[in-house]
């Protein structure tokens, strides 16, 4: 590969980080353009849950993805084969090295940022193991270690380590490297870009595959949810459940997905003559040392993050056209970041639009800052705001646009895409249509 | 390729990173002496060997948890996992001397490598044992996690708690980003601290990983694979000829890693100089190891000059790449000390690495080295290195 002469620089003196492919699939269907078309009706993707009984559950509903009825053995099964969709769309539109053929591994020129549900042994293999034990009653870790002494189950090694599903991938794709598995909770998938977006800076690596992925809902990552009070109830009505930023919001809705984005070296892809879908201009990120599951009241953590993000981006609040909002439609959650956008966009936070795509995917949680991401690059390719779907009671303490019920055409050039979770996590990312001069 | 360090052109000027801090809990006991203790032969790792027959586990030294964890309320919010790591923190950020008031905590970054848990084994007990004649198991399964199952419990068990619970509890506020992932989750999160101080990407971090090994569930988790050492206790080179196979141990560390300039800024006193880290992870087959070992250390440990050093090897005891690593080891450095790490801490999973550079800090500080290698052989994928060095005249006059 030759060099050029003079590399682009941001203003801060740093290599430019274009994208060059994405991909997605979430509750929705598969790829950009279903995608695209779902979101831009206005369509939900959350309904009544098939995949396991629900009786004696608080919340019954969720926007999984069905569509792949060999991958639902358990989560690490299912979120790998969501990121391998998302990870080959996106490759594929990067034209960038190889995707796997023919039982022959990919090439991807450089490394791999994958934001995963942390992965445990779930009931079915729990009870497959007491049954093996041979005990009925006062079964104990020591009978169900006993059944695993037997050797019979040693697949399940594998399949429930943390590194596994990053290690599958990187595998797959021919990634360079040490793959990193992470997790910020609710953040994740914007923490994995943010990682693919620092290594291209300091110049560690020209590419970077960052994709964040969950297929998580099973029975008891439900009942957690359910017990933290998270969940909405309105299982009548499963399309109308999720409903961000309106007044009888009550609770956010599990969703299933990944997204992908292909990132590099802005230099690096125009001299191999790939197109530039858009650039990751910012990240910004702040901890929140409050509380386990809450923010802090004053917003501050959140509104530092989304500061940093857009200074990181050599940007200044005015220049933000849309926000691709985090909106998990949990009361606090979305009085939280309309607060943190008023104190950083002041007067203007009215006029600046902002809708949330989890009215219709649900919360997709560790991949949702990287679902939001592609989404947020399909807004800015397109010039179309998707709706917050299910606005129907405003709330007053809540004074945005929120782009209700209706996609909207709107030339927009710089988004902002937040992402908050428990634990602290504030992660925002500014995606620019040009770079910033 | 492997992630070592890059030079290129374009590429701001590197920055050296110091340790300035370390925070070490294990069976052989907290901070710095009682580990140099172990190193010096005058203390012996512990092993329980009753506790979860026929499974040994090297156990954590009971700690008063008060002296990191002040409100009983935040101790009770967290699982042993987290707690081991809350405390180990705690210490390192005394350590390096950043007190509690201290504003510099609130811009700190922190890269944590965790695992997950813990369960509540009466439930689950309760759960497996009535599954089996229940009417409708299903329904019977969804009825009592919804009226058993603790709601705070979820927060002990996901894997990024443990640098929540920190920010909680130390002010540690700049950033968190917890990585997963075994053994090779410590490598890469160093490295990746590492990558950015001395890139400018940041100042000052807290790094690190917790494991606690008594544990049921994650002994199971090691069984299903084989994984687990169930002789006479044995160093983890001598284990490969009987099966091989490795002794879980409760342990964490973490370290502050700053920007030289950063920390001679605010006077702080380094206690060893972080040089190189790198890590990789081609796919395994035999020799794999032994040449992916071969290759970091020509990347990133090629400033080991041998003489007043010492390799602290995260080996594993697991049948292959033990060998592989201790022949890869024979063959690049013959003459030097080589430090188990295993043998003192057992595996500590997510922490071994941290661990591994906290007590090869200890041993520097202390003047016991030069310099020292870190490896790291994941007992299922990844591998590690890191070079590290005393600093000049104890960095009074740097």
């Amino acid at each position: 590969m030759t060099t050029t002469a003079s590399p682009t620089l941001d203003r801060f003196g740093r290599p430019l980080v274009a994208i060059t492919g994405a991909g997605i699939v979430t509750s929705l269907g598969r790829g950009k353009a279903d995608n695209w078309a779902a979101l831009t009706e206005g369509r939900s993707g959350v309904h009544g849950i098939t995949r396991f009984d629900t009786s004696n559950l608080r919340t019954t509903i969720a926007a999984t993805v069905d569509f792949l009825p060999d991958a639902l053995s358990s989560a690490p099964v299912l979120s790998e084969r969501l990121a391998v969709l998302a990870a080959e769309e996106a490759i594929g539109q990067a034209g960038i090295g190889s995707l796997p053929a023919n039982g022959a591994a990919g090439v991807f020129p450089g490394a791999l940022f994958l934001a995963v549900p942390p992965v445990e042994m779930e009931w079915p293999q729990r009870i497959a193991l007491a049954r093996a034990s041979g005990r009925t009653e006062a079964v104990s870790y020591a009978d169900l270690l006993r059944a695993a002494a037997s050797g019979a189950f040693t697949e399940w090694h594998d399949l429930f380590l943390f590194g596994t599903v990053a290690d599958r991938l990187a595998d797959r794709f021919g990634v360079s490297g040490s793959p990193i598995s992470l997790s910020t909770a609710c953040s994740s998938g914007a923490t994995a870009i943010q990682l693919g977006v620092e290594a291209i800076r300091r110049g560690e690596t020209q590419a970077a595959l960052a994709i964040g992925t969950d297929g998580s809902v099973h029975v008891e990552a439900l009942v957690r949810f359910s017990l933290l009070s998270a969940l909405s109830t309105n299982n009548a009505e499963p399309e109308r459940a999720s409903r961000p930023f309106s007044k009888n919001r009550d609770g956010f809705v599990m969703g299933e997905g990944a997204g992908a984005l292909v990132l590099e070296n802005y230099d690096a892809a125009v001299a191999r003559g790939a197109a530039i879908l858009g650039f990751v201009a910012g990240c910004g990120e702040h901890g929140d040392g409050f509380h386990r599951t809450r923010t802090s009241p004053d917003g501050a953590p959140a509104i530092a993050a989304i500061r940093q993000a857009i200074d990181d981006a050599g940007l200044t609040p005015d220049d933000i056209d849309y926000v691709n909002a985090h909106g998990t439609s949990t009361p606090e959650n979305d009085k939280m970041e309309a607060m943190a956008c008023a104190a950083v966009f002041g007067e203007r936070v009215s006029q600046v639009p902002i809708s949330s795509n989890k009215s219709m995917v649900g919360h997709t949680l560790s991949a949702a800052g990287a679902v939001e991401a592609v989404f947020s690059l399909l807004t800015l390719l397109n010039g179309r705001l998707p709706p917050t779907i299910n606005y129907e009671v405003p709330d007053p303490a809540i004074a945005l646009d929120v782009v209700p019920n209706t996609a909207r055409d709107a030339a927009v050039t710089r988004v902002l895409s937040n992402s908050f979770g428990f634990g602290g996590q504030n992660t925002c990312l500014v995606l620019a249509s040009e770079p910033s001069a | 390729m492997a992630n070592g360090p890059v030079h290129d052109h374009a590429r701001p000027s590197e920055r050296d990173v110091w340790i300035t801090g370390i925070g070490i809990v294990s069976n052989l006991g907290e901070g710095r002496p009682a580990h140099l203790a172990a190193l010096d032969g005058d203390s012996a790792s512990q092993v329980d060997t009753d506790t979860f027959a026929p499974y040994p586990v090297h156990p954590a030294v009971p700690l008063e948890w008060g002296k990191q964890i002040p409100k009983k309320a935040d101790q009770r919010q967290m699982e042993n996992w987290q707690k081991l790591g809350v405390y180990a923190a705690g210490l390192a950020l005394d350590d390096a001397g950043l007190a509690r008031d201290n504003p510099l905590r609130q811009d700190m970054h922190m890269i944590v490598s965790a695992g997950g848990g813990e369960r509540d084994y009466a439930v689950d007990g309760q759960i497996l044992s009535g599954i089996a004649g229940a009417e409708n198991p299903d329904a019977f399964l969804n009825e009592r996690l919804m009226s058993d199952l603790r709601p705070t419990l979820f927060l002990a068990q996901l894997s990024n708690l443990l640098a929540g619970n920190i920010a909680i509890v130390h002010g540690v506020t700049g950033a968190s980003r917890t990585f997963m992932g075994e053994e090779q989750a410590g490598v890469d999160a160093v490295r990746v601290a590492h990558a950015r101080i001395s890139a400018g990407q940041g100042d000052i971090f807290l790094v690190g990983g917790a494991y606690n090994a008594e544990r049921p569930d994650a002994l199971l988790i090691y069984e299903l694979g084989g994984y687990l050492w169930t002789e006479h206790y044995a160093s983890v080179w001598d284990r490969p000829g009987e099966g091989g196979g490795f002794i879980l141990g409760s342990g964490a560390a973490f370290l502050v890693l700053e920007a030289r300039e950063h920390a001679l800024a605010r006077g702080a006193t380094p206690l060893s100089v972080l040089r190189t880290v790198a890590s990789s992870q081609p796919r395994r087959h035999p020799g794999s190891v032994g040449s992916s070992v071969e290759k970091l250390w020509s990347e990133g440990a090629k400033g080991f000059r041998g003489i007043g050093g010492a390799v602290f090897s995260g080996a594993t005891g697991i049948a292959g790449i033990t060998e592989e690593e201790r022949g890869s080891l024979t063959k690049l450095v013959p003459q030097i000390p080589v430090h188990a790490t295993g043998d003192l801490f057992g595996n500590t999973l997510e922490a071994q690495f941290p661990l591994g550079l906290a007590l090869a800090t200890t041993a520097l500080e202390a003047g016991r080295l030069h310099q020292a290698v870190v490896t790291s052989v994941g007992h299922k994928r990844g591998e590690g290195v890191a070079l590290l060095e005393a600093v000049p005249n104890g960095g009074r006059a740097v």
